[in-house]
């Protein structure tokens, strides 16, 4: 099958970019250099088609209720015009994919999902809507909407020349419906990358417009090498390096987007969370951790992990040499016992194992966050 | 288009080779930088060394993945280029001569001119593109 392009896709090839294959549709990976794109974002603005992204609309009676119980994080502690990290789970309570739900009203949601991942998680939640909530409707609206990610501390400045000031009141993690450049969509103070910014979902028909704005206002084109190295940075896990079927969100460490129930409070029932109760309650025994290089190297995907006396502890999930913080970094899964920060291991680089020290995620946290 | 020298020899694998008095320089071309990335990391071998054609001698890493470099032809090295180990993003800058990776003794000087000449890649370049 030839891969998918995105409507932006004469505007990569114009732009210089080298375009590859990715989750089935032709992408930018880079404009010219991914160390400039990515100093762009940390210190400047950059923009990214993510339009391959998919975005699956769950509305109707009954709503916040199913929703509830198809992630792990709770859609009840959030308020209409706010946005969720989550993870969506299958029995075994491993990662289906990693998703941002945003909150339109008890009665409408929509759950933004991975490229790779969009066709097995709409078959999922459609399944999950059939069994549990049939009155709701459930659409994948992937191929309707294009995604283009403003990110970077100048982000709000461009955004607010595309919509209006008021978007500079929009906090992190929630969104709005709204104009951009004249055209209905939705504006969204969310990212992968670390940064302040925005994501922007607009109907295809009008990506390019507001693509050549955010361009015209100064931001520099940023293909995919660069969000990755971002997302590393800031300790964000990668669908299929990171996170997948085989692991849970605590031995993801991401305990933080999953809430269990608390004595004293109602926590209607997700998919997997018995088996998280049970995982929290025993402990996990591997940990997603940050890894520094103390020797000279890097880490990469699949690399395995050791310790002193040469035993296999973990393996590396993410690594690269990061063009910001200009040090090789990684993510690993290691054995409980072995996950202590500050804690000294060695990773197998092409047979020689480099000394590397077990650190906290993220590797880079921006000075100030967002103004809500 | 990638920059190709007449003045050198190439391989399939996107190496360049220099004939230099006795020696053979070796690097990688502008067309594999391009491809690369931003270079990162480069580990090259030990004066002394020897080298196979068609077999690794060294790694060259991008931000993004770490990819093997090959050797030419066969021989024994003889000098490396230690400033470029301490500062690879030079490779990006200049693919060809400061950018030389290691110079090589060849076991057979022949074995040179069995290497592409630049219009031999520079068709390469172009099929592969197509």
């Amino acid at each position: 099958m030839a891969p998918k392009r995105t409507p932006l896709f004469d505007a990569h090839v114009a732009a210089g970019a080298t375009m590859v294959d990715f989750a089935g549709f032709e992408m930018p990976v880079r404009y010219s250099s991914e160390r400039e794109e990515h100093l762009a974002v940390r210190s400047g603005v950059g923009i990214f088609d993510v339009s391959h992204m998919g975005e699956v609309f769950v509305e109707g009676e009954g709503a916040l209720a199913f929703v509830r119980g198809l992630v792990t994080n709770d859609a009840a502690k959030i308020v209409d015009g706010q946005a969720m990290y989550a993870g969506l789970l299958n029995e075994r309570a491993t990662f289906i994919d990693d998703v941002i739900v945003y909150r339109f009203s008890e009665r409408r949601f929509l759950v933004c999902v991975n490229a790779s991942n969009q066709d097995k998680d709409f078959a999922w939640i459609a399944a999950q809507a059939k069994e549990k909530a049939p009155g709701l409707k459930v659409t994948n609206q992937g191929a309707d909407w294009s995604q283009l990610a403003v990110q970077g501390p100048k982000a709000v400045d461009v955004v607010a020349k595309l919509c209006d000031e008021g978007v500079r009141a929009i906090g992190g993690y929630h969104f709005r419906e709204g104009t951009i450049l004249g055209e209905a969509g939705i504006i969204a103070r969310t990212g992968y990358t670390g940064e302040d910014g925005f994501e922007l979902y607009v109907k295809n028909a009008h990506a390019r417009k507001v693509w050549d704005a955010v361009l015209a206002a100064g931001a520099l084109p940023c293909g995919l090498a660069c969000r990755d190295t971002l997302r590393l940075e800031a300790g964000m896990c990668l669908y299929g390096n990171d996170i997948d079927d085989e692991h849970t969100p605590l031995e993801a460490n991401l305990g933080w987007i999953v809430k269990l129930p608390e004595p004293g409070k109602e926590r209607a029932p997700f998919v997997g969370m018995d088996v998280l109760v049970k995982q929290k309650a025993a402990g996990v025994q591997r940990l997603l951790r940050g890894l520094e290089l103390v020797d000279r190297g890097i880490a990469r995907h699949g690399y395995t992990v050791h310790d002193e006396a040469g035993a296999s502890i973990g393996v590396v999930t993410s690594g690269t040499q990061t063009p910001f913080l200009n040090k090789a970094i990684a993510m690993a899964y290691l054995d409980r016992a072995h996950a202590e920060l500050g804690h000294t291991v060695f990773v197998d680089v092409r047979g020689k194992k480099l000394k590397a020290t077990v650190v906290k995620l993220p590797f880079y946290r921006r000075a100030t966050t967002s103004k809500a | 288009m990638s920059k190709v020298p007449n003045d050198r020899r190439y391989t399939e694998e996107h190496e360049w080779a220099k004939k230099q008095g006795e020696v053979i320089v070796v690097g990688i071309t502008d067309h594999a930088q391009a491809s690369l990335g931003d270079v990162v990391f480069l580990e090259l071998p030990e004066p002394g060394k020897k080298i196979t054609k068609g077999k690794a001698f060294g790694v060259i890493e991008s931000v993004k993945a770490a990819s093997d470099l090959y050797a030419p032809l066969d021989g024994e090295v003889v000098e490396v280029n230690g400033p470029l180990v301490a500062a690879p993003e030079g490779v990006n800058k200049d693919a060809y001569d400061a950018s030389w990776m290691i110079k090589v003794k060849p076991a057979n000087a022949a074995a040179y001119d069995a290497l592409m000449d630049a219009a031999a890649y520079t068709a390469l370049l172009q099929k592969t593109a197509k």
